[in-house]
């Protein structure tokens, strides 16, 4: 979900900009040099998920889960999907180095909002476990696709039923999204639930390394 | 599977400071992006193909990229003209379109190829590894480049992992189709890449602390400029600062 260079005005392409240095300055804040490693790997994880296609009737759609990283990550999402649309534009030319602080802000602030409004009910298991997890993929590409609407229909008027039709398209793909954000939740707190604790888990291990 | 097929061959723009590169491509972008006029836009576009031919970039690669930006064009294209609204023309005799969603979606079509060439001459063939360091000294956080420099080293091997484990699930007969089990599947793929990555994170974070990782990197190539790199970058700003002023003498007017 990117917005190609040359498409936005000055106003929103600012607005988007000033909203991603926010979010990044909070987002670098909660990380320290002990947790870049983990925050780093999971960038790149988000870019490999970019480019896994899975097959929707005779096409295909590339998969997403910005609320999958934002739920595990936090406020450090906002770096670390910065970093992996940096990198998207460098080597595939994806949207672009202007307009990317709107791309930013449009996959990381839904993945923000997963982190506070889902992290509840992922922890009480059972179906709770499994709506949160469903809705953490749901919520969090209709949200952007929203945000994408919202910058297009700012930008000029004239685009707003480009907007709407933006926003109708990406239907199956938040529902595609909600089913594999849920088994891919349902997987991880199975194998490794100490990955959605990471803060404290980091912080303790290296507290016996210092010892 | 991640390439950089740019930053292989070699040119003058190759060997170019990244962080020249970098100011350069930034400032052509700003400028190309907020102009509404078609002779900036068409200057732009005169600008980045001498750019293109300068770093002698593989021309079916570049087509090829190009093609992946014009699909969102393309759909600017199918919507704009129908639904923008406005003063309207006549179109093949039985329709009419909007002619102001024409004019965008040209002026769209226009700037967003002219940017996309100009960001594949100057920051493409930069390994990212340079672009890293280039822009901790033009001042982007510590934190952030870290970020950057790490997260470029390990997208490879995440992407190879993931296709090792999709790889072992067709051998044992999976076969993507449209159903839950398709969607199923790949979760548990993505989720087990997560989890080794996740791990991996933690050796390698650990390694680095045997080895006094003090949250610094330092180069081994420092870059310097070169009198020639000045005067033709210098040229390039001059041809962007025109283009700029040009717009803004055109708003006033």
């Amino acid at each position: 979900m990117h917005i190609s260079e040359g498409i936005l005005s000055a106003p929103v392409l600012l607005g988007g900009g000033v909203l991603t240095v926010a979010g990044t300055a909070v987002g670098l804040k909660s990380i320290d040099t002990e947790r870049i490693m983990p925050v780093a790997m999971l960038s790149a994880v988000f870019f490999v998920a970019s480019l896994i296609h899975v097959p929707l009737g005779p096409g295909s759609i590339h998969l997403l889960l910005n609320g999958l990283l934002g739920i595990i990550l936090g406020w450090a999402a906002f770096p670390a999907i910065l970093i992996a649309l940096l990198l998207q534009a460098i080597l595939f030319q994806y949207g672009g180095i202007v307009v990317l602080g709107v791309n930013t802000v449009v996959q990381a602030f839904p993945a923000v909002l997963c982190y506070y409004v889902l992290r509840p009910g992922l922890s009480k298991g059972g179906n709770a476990q499994k709506i949160a997890g469903f809705l953490g993929g749901f919520l969090s590409v209709f949200l952007s696709s929203l945000f994408m609407a919202l910058s297009l229909a700012l930008t000029d008027t004239g685009f707003l039923q480009t907007a709407k039709i933006v926003v109708w398209a990406n239907v199956p793909i938040m529902i595609i999204e909600g089913v594999v954000t849920m088994f891919a939740f349902t997987f991880i707190l199975k194998v490794q639930p100490e990955i959605l604790a990471w803060k404290s888990y980091w912080k303790d291990e290296n507290h016996e390394v210092d010892e | 599977m991640i390439p950089e097929y740019f930053s292989y061959t070699d040119s003058f723009l190759h060997r170019a400071d990244p962080r020249l590169k970098i100011v350069a491509a930034v400032s052509i972008t700003v400028v190309i992006a907020m102009s509404r006029s078609y002779i900036t836009g068409l200057c732009g576009l005169v600008l980045s193909f001498f750019l293109v031919g300068f770093a002698r970039l593989d021309i079916g690669v570049v087509a090829r990229r190009l093609l992946a930006v014009n699909i969102f064009t393309a759909f600017l294209w199918l919507t704009l003209p129908l639904t923008y609204g406005g003063e309207t023309m006549e179109f093949l005799g039985f329709m009419t379109i909007s002619r102001e969603g024409v004019a965008v979606a040209a002026l769209i079509t226009l700037k967003a190829n002219c940017i996309v060439l100009a960001f594949l001459a100057l920051m493409s063939t930069s390994p990212v590894s340079s672009l890293g360091h280039a822009l901790g000294q033009l001042g982007l956080p510590e934190k952030l480049c870290l970020l950057l420099l790490f997260s470029y080293r390990y997208i490879a091997v995440i992407s190879q992992e993931f296709q090792r484990l999709s790889r072992a699930a067709r051998i044992r007969g999976f076969t993507p189709k449209t159903n839950v089990h398709t969607y199923r599947t790949y979760a548990y793929l993505f989720a087990m890449t997560l989890v080794n990555s996740w791990n991996r994170s933690h050796r390698v974070q650990q390694a680095m602390m045997l080895r006094c990782f003090n949250g610094r990197f330092y180069t081994l190539h420092p870059e310097r400029l070169t009198a020639v790199e000045c005067v033709v970058f210098g040229v390039i700003m001059t041809g962007v600062f025109i283009m700029a002023f040009w717009e803004f003498w055109k708003l006033q007017g």
